[in-house]
């Protein structure tokens, strides 16, 4: 069974379709891509598949459970985590207290735990200080802990959006253009994080991204979104000559 | 330009270079340090404050530092100051620093013993600061009670204000609810000769029935709080402002037409139950619990929706659930302060709970900073006593605060104190040389 699935969705904003008929499968631990010009609508098919808006019409299916009404906090405790295209961090938390906000629905002390500082809060704050270090380790960036994010480089930033999704444990890692605005060091390296992130959990990604050199590298399907419907599905080698997804790409360079 | 400001400092450096020379010796002095000092200044008073105010040309000893004798009589300005040098700045300067080496010994022996002792340790001093402080005028008395449940008010409607970043006008509301419940529960419980009859149960008992009755007016107030928050929430809108300020007239003109309880003219003979040391046990239990609240990473869930509310859903955040419990846990605690105001008054109207009461509540909280509960003690404490000591310029009052709130709002827009987390473990260690040491003890 595959782990998320979403039949024929489509999305309307206003008069503006955004989103037509739009099928996917994941399976557990695939790397999936989503490439498609400006204005393609993937931003708005991740949004839809993570409860932030939900679709006009269609299903979404995690593990066989429908979550197509559920709110956002419900379906990212459910195993879908995130990061987003235009990075969203909390301006002034650190950057350990990003990672562990998104244990949020994890911690079971309760309101007594916040307000009387219970042996279970102390206990849990620990073990949740100790696994958001790990995963601060996991993307390069332990020594960055109690920084306040908005002193970070940029390349900073994005990790600890990936850090801060991964505490959610997903299942389906979304990972909205990782290495949007990078130069090619830090490029490389988010890949290379990618890859390692992968293969130690295990999760399956599904991946936006520009730039084809990442796509093509790190993906084994790809799906290209154009006006928002899907006009080519494959893998990297069947997309790259394929006429539809060159046409589309090309039509986007001479409009430019 | 540069070099000329490097080779001769201007007046202002040369200032800032003075009072960091003098302040120099005095950061090594911890906490208990100051508590030490502060009780052998009050203690210093208590025993020749008299005879040196009335040697001074004083009738008795002033009240605030002073500073209520040089608004209204000028001409004793020298005498007020003097006081003040001789039984506070020079007696804590010097105990202070002087005895650091020993009280540093002391506190880092206390560091070795778990948090609460530390804590109560420090606790009882200051109650004894204030305790001495306040047996010398029964005005001394009042105004720290007053104080003390502002820091309530400030605190909790931080956590909206500040901690969450919404803005909630309720305050008074809540506090105005909290205090009619409170104030019916003792006295038809309690007190003879009233409104409401006999007294149902033995009076004696009263005093120990009076946390039950703060706490129901707490968790009344909370069920109002209720009624505001749903349709606030419910989307991502932001309506909280205006809907929270109708709450608090709907409140005010509710209380107005109640006959039960006095309508307009309000309620008294509440027992004297709010004495100094249950207030100040109220306000260290209000600084706990909220400090607890707004460090764990259930309280900082609050801060995500401030800074970036679709980021803390996607994060697993219930956004819904952690604003309305913040709200109603805000609620709670104005609700508690109102009881407690009620009984230190002893005597309530609508009218105590109207735009008035909001004003000062949110000029404190925005005077002592954001986000930050050392900022609402500074803002509550200092605004309290600043607006006691200018009284006597009566309307001038009004004019003076306004430019302060205004100066701070240009100069430190987000408050005096904000945005820091305030470490409990932290304030009661030794200072001084050993950076290291200290570190290790937090850690
Ligand atoms: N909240 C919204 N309301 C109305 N229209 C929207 C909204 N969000 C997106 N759109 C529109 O939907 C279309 C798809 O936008 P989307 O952000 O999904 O594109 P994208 O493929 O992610 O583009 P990019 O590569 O630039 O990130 C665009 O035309 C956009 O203007
Ligand atoms: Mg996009």
């Amino acid at each position: 069974m595959p782990l998320l699935e979403v039949h024929d969705m489509t999305h309307f904003f206003g008069g503006l379709r955004a989103v037509h008929d739009y099928n996917l499968s994941i399976e557990p631990g695939q790397i999936r891509g989503l490439i498609g010009p400006n204005g393609a609508g993937k931003t708005t098919i991740f949004n839809l598949i993570t409860g932030i808006y939900h679709p006009t019409e269609g299903e979404i299916l995690l593990n066989g459970e429908e979550i197509t009404r559920l709110e956002p906090n419900q379906i990212a405790d459910r195993g879908l985590g995130r990061t987003f295209q235009n990075l969203r961090l909390w301006r002034y938390l650190s950057v350990l207290d990003h990672v562990k906000m998104a244990r949020y629905s994890k911690l079971t002390y309760g309101l007594t735990g916040a307000f009387f500082g219970t042996s279970k809060r102390v206990r849990e704050e620990k073990a949740t200080d100790k696994l958001a270090m790990d995963l601060l380790e996991l993307v390069g960036i332990p020594h960055l802990a109690d920084q306040i994010v908005t002193n970070l480089p940029y390349g900073a930033q994005r990790r600890v959006e990936l850090a801060r999704a991964l505490a959610t444990e997903p299942k389906v890692l979304f990972l909205d253009e990782p290495t949007a605005g990078m130069n090619p060091e830090e490029l490389i390296q988010m890949m290379a994080i990618i890859r390692q992130v992968h293969s130690e959990i295990g999760m399956a990604i599904y991946l936006i991204e520009h730039r084809m050199k990442v796509v093509m590298d790190l993906c084994e399907i790809i799906q290209t979104l154009n006006f928002g419907e899907v006009i080519a599905e494959g893998t990297p080698e069947e997309i790259r000559n394929d006429p539809g997804v060159i046409e589309a790409y090309l039509g986007k360079e001479v409009v430019i | 330009m540069t070099t000329n400001s490097a080779s001769t400092p201007t007046i202002r450096q040369r200032i800032r270079a003075l009072f960091s020379r003098i302040w120099e010796p005095y950061r090594s002095v911890p906490l208990l340090g100051w508590l030490i000092a502060a009780l052998v200044a009050v203690g210093l008073e208590q025993l020749v404050g008299l005879p040196l105010a009335r040697g001074l040309g004083l009738t008795k000893i002033p009240a605030l530092f002073g500073a209520v004798v040089i608004l209204s009589k000028p001409a004793l300005t020298p005498s007020a100051l003097l006081f003040t040098t001789l039984i506070y700045i020079l007696p804590i300067g010097i105990v202070a620093r002087f005895t650091a080496p020993l009280t540093n010994r002391i506190a880092a022996k206390l560091a070795e013993y778990p948090l609460v002792v530390t804590a109560l340790v420090h606790l009882v001093l200051l109650y004894a600061v204030l305790h001495i402080w306040c047996d010398i005028t029964d005005y001394r008395l009042l105004v720290a009670r007053l104080a003390m449940i502002s820091i309530i008010l400030t605190l909790s409607l931080n956590v909206v204000n500040g901690y969450m970043g919404e803005f909630s006008c309720s305050h008074p509301g809540f506090m105005s609810i909290g205090a009619y419940v409170a104030s019916a529960f003792t006295i038809v419980l309690f007190v003879s000769e009233n409104r409401f009859g006999e007294a149902l149960l033995p009076p004696a008992l009263g005093p120990y029935m009076f946390p039950l009755a703060l706490m129901l007016g707490g968790l009344i107030s909370a069920f109002g709080a209720l009624l505001v928050a749903i349709p606030s929430f419910r989307t991502r809108g932001d309506y909280l402002a205006i809907i929270s300020l109708a709450f608090m007239f709907i409140v005010k003109s509710f209380f107005e037409n109640m006959e039960v309880v006095g309508g307009a003219r309000g309620i008294s003979n509440q027992p004297d139950y709010a004495t100094l040391p249950i207030v100040f046990l109220w306000t260290i239990l209000s600084i706990w619990i909220i400090n607890n609240f707004v460090r764990s990473t259930m309280g900082k869930a609050l801060n995500a929706v401030r800074d970036g509310e679709l980021a803390a859903n996607a994060m697993t955040v219930d956004t819904r659930k952690t604003k309305m419990t913040a709200f109603l846990f805000a609620a709670f605690w104005a609700g508690v302060a109102g009881g407690l105001f009620a009984h230190v008054l002893r005597y309530i109207n609508p009218d105590s709970f109207g735009i008035r009461k909001l004003a000062e509540v949110l000029a404190m909280v925005y005077f002592g900073g954001l986000n930050s509960v050392t900022g609402s003690v500074v803002g509550a404490v200092g605004l309290s006593l600043i607006s006691e000591a200018l009284r006597p310029l009566d309307i001038f009052k009004w004019i003076i605060i306004p430019i302060m709130l205004i100066l701070i709002m240009i100069y430190r827009p987000t408050g005096l104190i904000a945005f820091t987390e305030f470490n409990v473990e932290k304030i009661f260690l030794p200072k001084g040389r050993a950076p290291e040491g200290a570190e290790h003890a937090s850690a």
